[in-house]
């Protein structure tokens, strides 16, 4: 299971969809990704995480610093997440109080605050 | 081949390469699951014993250690145990020292420290687990019980 990116403007926002396995292999291929859209100044991103398998620490360093770069620019980072093995990670390491988390894109795509 | 007293183990050796791990982690699982262990906290041991893989091999990659990652699967009669060591030295203890290189100084850009993120996750999701290290490498001890007569139904 490798990894799958795509993108789509929303608006305002830009909606990366995530599918496949976030790990220390795969990581990489995200962060690129997240800092392709900053440098392209895309500064309010949707990471769509429903078709995600696997997270580990080392895509949420990449998640981190994708937030880091947007805050940058007076940016913002959310991201859709349903699922409760994910959920569980982002809990365990505190991160559920770095980003915001909503059940939908359309939900995330409207959130102002 | 006696099975009986004796532990039953998988050991795995593994090139530092990042792309080794998702092997690692669908042995260990898989391993796991014939053990007896929960179907509910193999989620939670597969991304532990990945994120322990994951931080061998960025040791070994900046040590530029050499040796494979040494992965060992210990079925018990009642827990399953996983042990991931990594080869690379860690500087003798030394006090509060100021101006010594940091660990983990060795970031890249967006690095944010997941290398103690790792550990986080792991200390999160394993409720038995040991972290040891000295100047010969380190180790990572973690076990969860198994599930009495799991394996005969």
């Amino acid at each position: 299971m490798d990894l799958s990116l795509s993108t789509e403007t929303v608006g305002d926002r830009t909606v990366v969809r995530v599918g496949g396995e976030i790990d220390v292999y795969t990581a990489p291929k995200l962060r690129e990704q997240l800092v392709e859209l900053v440098n392209d100044g895309s500064y309010h991103l949707v990471v769509d995480m429903e078709g995600v398998d696997f997270l580990d620490s080392t895509g949420l360093g990449v998640l981190v610093g994708g937030l880091k770069r947007v805050r940058a620019h007076e940016g913002s980072l959310r991201l859709v997440c349903n699922q409760e093995r994910i959920l569980k990670i982002f809990r365990i390491t505190g991160l559920t109080k770095v980003f915001p988390i909503h059940t939908s894109v359309e939900d995330a795509v409207q959130a102002t605050d | 081949m006696t099975e009986g007293d004796g532990m039953a183990t998988v050991e795995l050796l593994f090139s530092a390469l990042p792309e080794h791990v998702r092997t690692a982690r669908l042995v260990a699982a898989a391993v796991a699951r014939r053990a007896g262990v929960d179907e509910a906290v193999l989620d939670e041991l597969r991304l532990a014993v990945g994120e322990a893989c994951s931080r061998a091999v960025g040791l070994h990659l900046s040590h530029g250690v050499a040796a494979p990652v040494r992965v060992v699967l210990i079925e018990d009669e009642k827990k399953f145990s996983i042990e991931v060591g990594d080869d690379a030295p860690r500087p003798a203890p030394v006090g509060a020292a100021s101006g010594a290189a940091r660990p983990g100084s060795a970031q890249d850009e967006g690095g944010d420290g997941e290398d103690d993120m790792g550990l986080a996750v792991i200390s999160g999701l394993v409720d038995d687990v040991e972290v040891t290290a000295d100047e010969t490498g380190g180790l990572i001890r973690m076990s969860w019980p198994t599930t009495p007569g799991a394996m005969a139904s």
